[in-house]
């Protein structure tokens, strides 16, 4: 069984004046047990939206999503027990603590304050945030500690599926570096499997066992990141994640970041 | 936590503390707000109170008496229209904090997160009704010798209860239309201000301001309290204004938190869940 299914999954907007979008084109892909994929694909490919049907917060129009052999849309509290997310956008109440915002996180997912306390704590030494930080206030934080703080409460619930949409963008390069070493951690340690959307090469081939590439909602390859460079090979030169991305899409990595959804 | 499984009810349960704990966090850190805003109700039904005590130049016979019958419409006023808009800002809250698509997917179900956030209006309500009466309290003679002050809480908790139902019912208006949902709210607490007697006696409104107002279950709770307060009405007495608030309470309830699931699915299915809508 795999952590994460999706089967034919279509997802049309409609717009002020009647202009449709269509968000997600048949899309099918799978994330098995302990596995990490990547999804690269410019701004307003379908990526956020991909993400939000699997989180249950968008109703797909067609197809299937299951997670762990439930079905996401038939049956979406008992799949959210066993997933959390991190998105772009610090989803905090800023004037809230860390440590009140985790402890409020974990309770949703009814975790108790005695439970959540002690594994906090470990969570955050292992990130290197500074226990004493975490008594002030979210809008006191950088974004990069912020989106740390996002990342531990996702672990605090201890999620088998885990739904990264973008975590380092927009973050200093110190800052990234600590957000992916963080998610290395998860895959190593904490076993579980992730989906995580960028538009960082890098992040991506570094970190995923398989990358895929999402242009106008539809996943175009999804492979191991070598076999995916070599399909795009000419004359007999592989050629780099960001030229494959290059060549699937006509985006270069700096439009790809810079498409408004 | 992984291998840690609570069975379900003690997990909605921890959520509702959840919530509960969350709002507590909350007024802490805008504790100034809290103050100013005590500070603006209090002053506010103290001046509403006044308006009796200079009703003597006008004529009226009983001073007292009808300032405590305003006073009694201000603070009931100030409590209900507080528990309605709590529950009726629920979501426009989140999505102004941007926390909405991270509590909505969360297991915990939209019962728990309402229940929770009914519990905190309630208790709050409460404390802060307190501490306005008192300092009315020691500033007029109020004419509260026949007073039957738990038969007046009897007709407040079944209020509360009908009143959550209401404030469900309009918080999903946020989930329909972002930009536009939350004053449509609020054009409802003014029209339960308008048509449900808390500064005058229905009987004065127009026929068809009457029939609205035989809906609203704030026009019962003000009756039921002045009644408890003012007349020293048992239960038996009060039992006239009890037993709507009761069937609304029944109505309300189930038919807020179905409407809400209705709403809930319809954003999304239509993606308006995002807090840019």
């Amino acid at each position: 069984m795999n952590a994460l299914e999706l089967r034919g999954v279509e997802k049309s907007f409609k717009k002020r004046r009647g202009e449709v979008v269509r968000a997600l084109d048949s899309v099918s892909l799978s994330v098995g047990k302990g596995e990490v994929v990547g999804i690269l694909g410019p701004n307003g490919s379908g990526k956020s939206t991909l993400v939000r049907v699997i989180s249950t917060l968008v109703l797909p129009d067609s197809g299937h999503v299951e997670v762990f052999g439930v079905d996401a849309v038939r049956h979406p509290k008992h799949v959210q027990r066993s997933m959390n997310r991190v998105s772009v956008e610090a989803s905090f109440f800023k004037k809230l603590s860390a440590m009140e915002n985790l402890l409020y996180g974990a309770k949703l997912y009814g975790v108790t304050s005695a439970e959540a306390r002690p594994r906090i704590k470990e969570i955050l030494e292992n990130i290197g945030f500074a226990q004493k930080r975490a008594t002030e206030p979210m809008e006191h934080l950088s974004r990069g500690m912020q989106q740390k703080i996002a990342l531990a409460r996702a672990l605090l619930t201890s999620p088998i599926l885990m739904l990264l949409d973008e975590p380092t963008t927009g973050l200093d390069p110190r800052s990234k570096k600590d957000v992916q070493a963080f998610i290395r951690r998860i895959r190593d340690v904490h076993d579980s499997s992730i989906l995580l959307c960028t538009h960082d090469m890098g992040e991506a081939e570094e970190l995923c066992d398989r990358v895929g590439i999402m242009v106008d909602g539809k996943i175009l390859a999804l492979e191991e990141p070598d076999d995916l460079k070599r399909r795009f090979a000419t004359n007999g030169r592989v050629p780099t994640l960001e030229e494959t991305f290059m060549a699937a899409t006509g985006y270069s990595v700096e439009e790809a970041s810079a498409e408004k959804e | 936590m992984r291998g840690n499984v609570k069975p379900l009810w003690l997990s909605e349960m921890v959520a509702v503390w959840g919530y509960v704990q969350r709002n507590y966090f909350l007024t802490k850190r805008y504790f100034m707000w809290e103050v100013v805003w005590l500070v603006y109700v209090t002053v506010n039904a103290m001046a509403i109170t006044y308006i009796g005590a200079g009703a003597e130049s006008f004529g009226a016979k009983d001073a007292e008496r009808y300032m405590t019958y305003l006073l009694v419409g201000a603070l009931l006023w100030n409590y209900l229209s507080m528990l309605f808009d709590v529950l009726s800002e629920t979501v426009s809250w989140e999505r102004w904090e941007g926390t909405i698509e991270y509590t909505f997917m969360s297991p915990s179900s939209r019962v728990t997160h309402l229940l929770g956030m009914g519990f905190y209006a309630v208790v709050y309500g409460i404390l802060q009704t307190a501490v306005t009466l008192g300092a009315c309290y020691l500033l007029f003679d109020l004419d509260l010798s026949e007073a039957n002050y738990w038969g007046a809480l009897l007709v407040l908790a079944v209020c509360s209860v009908s009143l959550v139902g209401f404030g469900i019912v309009a918080a999903v208006l946020p989930l329909l239309s972002p930009e536009k949902g939350q004053q449509v709210s609020y054009i409802v607490s003014s029209v339960l201000l308008l048509v449900s007697g808390v500064y005058y006696e229905v009987d004065v409104l127009p026929g068809w301001m009457q029939a609205v107002a035989t809906v609203s279950p704030v026009t019962y709770a003000l009756r039921g309290a002045r009644d408890a307060l003012l007349e020293g009405a048992g239960v038996t007495d009060l039992w006239a204004n009890i037993w709507p608030l009761l069937i609304m309470g029944v109505v309300f309830v189930p038919l807020g938190l179905f409407v809400f699931h209705l709403g809930e699915s319809y954003a999304k299915r239509t993606g308006k869940l995002k807090r840019s809508g």
